[in-house]
């Protein structure tokens, strides 16, 4: 295990998915992990990026990529999920081919830095020893939904992570920790992603039915590792039972939110109030529980 | 030496969609599971597989008039699931690129003007500025009540920052003029 990460929040984590770059800075404290965020970051143009220009698109995650190897480190852990695509997908499309790999480096001009390894937080947590032992609080009533979405194991061929259907790292980890985690058949379907602005009534779709089947499983609560999905199913969630006459008052998690909870960090450091969908009523009664 | 064989069809566009993106769309043999898969197949008018088949057959008119490959939301289910290793995902990324190369009007327009408004919005200021660019794209798109009480509500929880950060603006500004030289260049030879 390296010694220490080059921390790449992204642009998410900086604003909508605040609580998801809080909780995951205090878990990797509570356990240990050495993390520091890359100076000068810039965002990794997501979709839009590679929608619009394929050089654009491998480009922009170089870039942070060459102030990475400035730091001395050439271990990234990159928790948007699509941060981490665009990241891997860089590295992968440059590794494919060379003359693609000297327009990047012309576009940024300078060469690109070799052998970087990007990786998931999940990945990380999951191959950290030891975890359990952090664990001072039982969460017994919670039964979490683990939501991995797309752009962790998709497309399986560049990203390499766990199983691209049925991926079981996040319950895994959980399980790991004593939080229940379930089956269920949504895990890696689609929220709709960036059409949320867009075509806003597709999302509501999409989500509708993630949020449905997880309520159908006997779920309390998802598990995400996406802001997006978290926006798309927290807080649209109201908007998504308006529209189909439905009431889940499902709260949505960051992954480590829940660890840091199983770990006794109170949960007024880990930015849940931020939420749409409040926690407090859950939270409450599974520590009577 | 076992020798390649690269399958074509004839169509310019399958070509053309070839150089963009690398992927050869004459590999299909339409099974279908692209379509099957797809979680926004039913908003679309031609099926992901249907749209391949049209690029295939050289269908210019009707592969640029389809709402397909705007409504694809990149979850890359299609790309894994191909059993000819497609990368489908890419074939829409790329037939939206010639399309606006073309100068083709998008049939989403809302999703194009979602594009330049993010691209926009990280070129100016690096990272990006969500106010900002919420507010770029209503005035493109002119929808300025929707998403409104959202978006309040997040402000009020501290979810959108009020002003940029300007952090790599000169960079991002920098790398976004290189690509456009570099791409004016390959496709001029």
């Amino acid at each position: 295990m390296p010694t220490k990460y080059a921390y790449y929040p992204g642009c998410s984590l900086h604003s909508t998915g605040s609580e998801y770059d809080v909780s995951f800075r205090a878990v990797c404290k509570k356990v240990g992990i050495d993390i520091e965020e890359i100076k000068g970051w810039v965002c990794c143009g997501t979709s839009p990026a590679h929608c619009s220009s394929k050089l654009l698109s491998l480009a922009l995650p170089y870039e942070t990529l060459c102030l990475v190897e400035k730091m001395g480190l050439s271990d990234v852990v990159a928790p948007c999920a699509s941060c981490f695509s665009r990241l891997r997908t860089a590295i992968y499309e440059a590794n494919e081919d060379p003359e693609l790999a000297k327009q990047i480096s012309e576009a940024l001009d300078r060469p690109l830095p070799q052998s970087m390894n990007v990786l998931s937080p999940l990945e990380i947590f999951y191959e950290k020893k030891g975890l359990a032992d952090a664990v001072t609080k039982k969460l017994p009533g919670l039964k979490v939904a683990c939501y991995y979405g797309c752009l962790l194991t998709r497309p399986s061929k560049i990203m390499q992570f766990d199983e691209s259907e049925y991926p079981m790292a996040m319950d895994e980890l959980f399980r790991s920790m004593g939080i229940t985690t379930l089956d269920w058949s949504c895990k890696t379907d689609c929220c709709g992603g960036s059409l949320s602005m867009t075509r806003t009534d597709v999302v509501l779709k999409l989500t509708n039915a993630i949020l449905e089947e997880a309520k159908a499983v006997g779920a309390n609560a998802i598990a995400v590792a996406c802001p997006l999905c978290h926006v798309n199913l927290d807080t649209r969630q109201e908007e998504i039972e308006q529209e189909y006459g439905v009431k889940y008052g499902l709260p949505i998690f960051y992954f480590t939110e829940l660890m840091a909870l199983a770990m006794g960090i109170p949960s007024d450091e880990l930015g849940l109030k931020k939420h749409f969908v409040g926690t407090n009523e859950l939270l409450s009664a599974i520590c009577e529980a | 030496m076992e020798s390649v064989q690269i399958i074509t069809s004839g169509s310019k566009l399958a070509e053309a969609v070839m150089a963009e993106s690398g992927q050869n769309v004459n590999l299909c043999f339409q099974c279908g599971k692209c379509a099957a898969g797809c979680p926004l197949s039913y908003a679309m008018d031609y099926k992901p597989a249907q749209l391949i088949h049209a690029i295939r057959l050289g269908m210019d008119d009707l592969v640029f008039k389809s709402t397909t490959m705007w409504l694809c939301a990149t979850c890359e289910t299609c790309t894994t699931r191909c059993p000819q290793e497609v990368d489908v995902a890419k074939v829409m990324d790329a037939v939206k690129i010639i399309a606006v190369r073309q100068g083709v009007k998008p049939t989403i327009p809302q999703i194009a003007k979602f594009y330049r408004a993010v691209l926009a919005n990280v070129k100016m200021c690096g990272r990006m500025y969500e106010m900002g660019m919420i507010v770029d794209y209503k005035m493109r798109t002119f929808e300025f009540f929707k998403d409104m009480k959202l978006g309040m509500k997040m402000f009020r929880k501290n979810k959108l920052k009020l002003v940029p950060s300007f952090t790599g603006a000169m960079r991002t500004w920098k790398i976004f003029n290189r690509v456009k030289k570099i791409e004016k260049r390959n496709l001029s030879t």
